[in-house]
């Protein structure tokens, strides 16, 4: 009788990895940005404390393994990206890559991660490619992308009645990217577009785009560009004195970008995101944990990363493996609600569906304390504000 | 394409000239580091980098380290700035660069990039990427309307105050015994040397206000660009084709080439914006093919 319950202890003990499989027993979270660039403030240090703030709320394991970060810089060269992401999955032991703040670099690393069979969630590379064509299974792009970014700002100035368009787009894909998406949205909701002015990137000086666009005597200047781009095309619109007659709408704006132009020159403007930090109780108690090691609050990147790297691991968890097509399965089941995002639903193209935030930027006197920037003037709901699936993502219409 | 109003061609010619005047501004002090050290300066554009973030340290933090009084408004960190990363340039220049004039210029041009990387580095650390925002002093605040374009005073001041500064180092150089003796070292050290002239501070001193020239340059940027680590870097690749196209080392050919080129680049922007990045270096290819010394330049 012992004999038999010792030797059913001892089975169900060797069953227990075909249970939980965890690869080389240890889970291993790979954050790959710009830690030196243009894009080292919006993403950079702040998203690897963000991944670790995650794998700490975890008890730093899973399934009882060890979880552990790594972290690089891409240097916005995809095939910088894709070396360090081929060593982190051939001999690092990575389980998943997370940020990615130029999608060339998403992209590349999405086709080196289907063929090991890893998990990419791009937090801050935002274009809209990374759902269509060259979409992948083992994708999540988790913040958000330029559609609904796009989507927010630009239904509702139309609905306030600012009815004429002229961009001043960067001269890349993202820039590209931002126009085409505004332009539908502004399009749809019966508005127009006048003209557009595409500049190189990136840029110092927007007087001459700046002008025409006074010129055209369109309601909205919408900037389809992004970082330092934006915050000098807004500084110069200042100058210019354009903003007092006519809006100007960043189309991507992170509260790096406001913290850096300051509120007197950035407020009134509206702008999307998918996470302020002072929306509610739960999103100003992660900050504050992220503020004490960072010294800034988060950006919304930054908290992406931290969402992404938290419900993989709590799928991994539940998947009861850290197999990539398990955890994707165990994703796409989940609702995420964190302290980040809400109502959160893991599309099969890929996209992270969930609800984001219509922005205000304060004046200075509404400001209380530092880095209280934004009014919440409404909360938009996913399905209203992403893309439809695009066709040409072939996982997606199978 | 090209239905273009007068109103809105005299507005872009006017904005060409601002970004022209910092352009000259920035290869006049390049061409006079070249005339006489036969150094290609690749920290030029960090040394404005700096200076641009010393006017802000001096308005922003500066008051809160040591009490109100001792806020460095505009016009004091137009003087200011320039004298101390002028001064930051001699000591680059006695210790590191004067140890490199017999080596081929290659090795200047790689230790002045370097620099540049060390201290564009330095400042991302501290202050990060997307870096500051400094106004114009109340004086120049507002703007005038001159009918075809709204312009902000102070990029008026801009382009008188550059102009001024260009003559003046153009008299400077070309028109006093100073000038003649720099002219002369740039000829023939060894001789000049042989009359009795500190060749090696002068050389020093020449290094110092070429810096200096770029600081000011950086001082007068700021109200209206924003003041992060990278604002020089992303000016450096034009200011150097500008010196090329003007021919090294002359100064007239800076000034000129860089307020030309300035225009020119303000029209692209007008007529083709996406072209914009490309034509000064077409020019340039053009410039080289036809005059390979430059348009002031000497055939050596």
């Amino acid at each position: 009788m012992k004999l038999k319950g010792f030797a059913l202890g001892l089975a169900a003990c060797a069953s227990l990895p075909s249970l939980a499989q965890v690869s080389d027993d240890v889970v291993k979270i790979g954050v790959l940005n710009d830690l030196s660039g243009i894009y080292s403030d919006l993403s950079g240090q702040g998203s690897v404390t963000a991944a670790r703030l995650a794998i700490e709320e975890m008890g730093g394991k899973v399934l009882g393994k060890p979880v552990e970060l790594v972290f690089a810089d891409h240097q916005n060269k995809p095939d910088v990206a894709a070396n360090l992401a081929r060593g982190w999955f051939d001999q690092g032991k990575v389980d998943m890559v997370t940020d990615f703040p130029t999608t060339s670099t998403a992209l590349a690393v999405m086709e080196i991660a289907k063929q090991k069979n890893r998990v990419v969630m791009p937090s801050s590379g935002l274009a809209t490619s990374i759902l269509g064509e060259k979409c992948t299974p083992l994708t999540a792009q988790w913040t958000t992308n330029t559609y609904a970014l796009a989507a927010g700002t630009a239904r509702a100035l139309v609905k306030e009645g600012k009815k004429s368009w002229y961009f001043i787009t960067a001269d890349y894909t993202f820039g590209h990217s931002l126009e085409k998406d505004a332009s539908e949205v502004v399009k749809a909701e019966q508005g127009t577009v006048v003209g557009a002015s595409r500049h190189p990137f990136p840029g110092s000086d927007f007087s001459s785009f700046l002008l025409k666009a006074q010129a055209s005597k369109a309601d909205v200047i919408a900037l389809a560009n992004a970082g330092n781009d934006t915050v000098n095309a807004i500084k110069q619109a200042n100058e210019y004195g354009i903003s007092r007659k006519q809006v100007v709408a960043p189309l991507l704006t992170y509260i790096s970008d406001v913290h850096s132009i300051g509120l007197d020159k950035a407020q009134g403007m509206y702008l999307s995101e998918a996470f302020y930090w002072d929306y509610d109780e739960k999103s100003r108690a992660w900050a504050r944990k992220f503020f004490e090691r960072q010294k800034r609050m988060p950006t919304a990147a930054q908290a992406g990363v931290y969402s992404a790297t938290l419900n993989y691991l709590k799928a991994v968890e539940a998947a009861g493996t850290d197999e990539a097509k398990a955890v994707m399965a165990q994703l796409r089941k989940m609702t995420i609600n964190d302290a980040v995002i809400r109502n959160g639903k893991l599309r099969e193209d890929g996209a992270l569906v969930h609800d984001m935030l219509l922005l205000q930027v304060k004046a200075p006197a509404e400001s209380k304390a530092p880095w209280d920037y934004y009014k919440v003037k409404a909360v938009l709901k996913g399905a209203d504000v992403y893309p439809p699936i695009n066709p040409a993502c072939q996982i997606a219409s199978k | 394409m090209f239905d273009v109003s007068l109103q809105s061609l005299a507005a872009q010619l006017l904005v060409g000239l601002i970004n022209g005047c910092f352009y000259a501004m920035l290869s006049m002090g390049l061409a006079i580091i070249f005339g006489l050290l036969n150094i290609i300066n690749f920290a030029h554009g960090a040394q404005f980098m700096v200076a641009a973030f010393l006017a802000w340290m001096g308005f922003a933090q500066l008051p809160l380290l040591l009490g109100p009084a001792y806020q460095i408004n505009f016009w004091v960190a137009l003087i200011l700035a320039p004298i101390i990363v002028g001064a930051l340039g001699v000591l680059l220049e006695k210790t590191l660069l004067k140890r490199l004039y017999h080596l081929d210029h290659l090795y200047g041009l790689l230790l002045t990039f370097g620099v540049s990387l060390v201290l564009e580095g330095a400042f991302r650390h501290f202050y990060g990427i997307s870096g500051v925002s400094y106004g114009p002093p109340e004086l120049l605040q507002g703007g005038v309307d001159l009918g075809f374009m709204y312009l902000p005073l102070y990029r008026g001041f801009v382009v008188v105050a550059s102009i001024v500064i260009c003559l003046a180092t153009w008299y400077l150089f070309e028109k006093t015994k100073l000038g003649a003796l720099l002219r002369a070292g740039t000829e023939n050290p060894k001789l000049l040397q042989a009359f009795g002239v500190n060749i090696p501070l002068m050389i020093t001193l020449t290094y110092g206000f070429g810096v200096g020239l770029a600081a000011l340059a950086g001082v007068m940027a700021t109200p209206i660009m924003q003041v992060n680590p990278l604002m020089g870097a992303n000016l450096l690749n034009i200011v150097f084709a500008v010196v090329v196209i003007g021919g090294l080392g002359s100064i007239m050919g800076a000034i000129v080439s860089g307020l030309a080129l300035g225009i020119l680049e303000g029209l692209t922007k007008l007529l083709y914006p996406e072209a914009s990045t490309v034509v000064v270096f077409v020019i340039m290819a053009v410039v080289l093919l036809t005059r390979p010394a430059g348009l002031f330049g000497k055939e050596k």
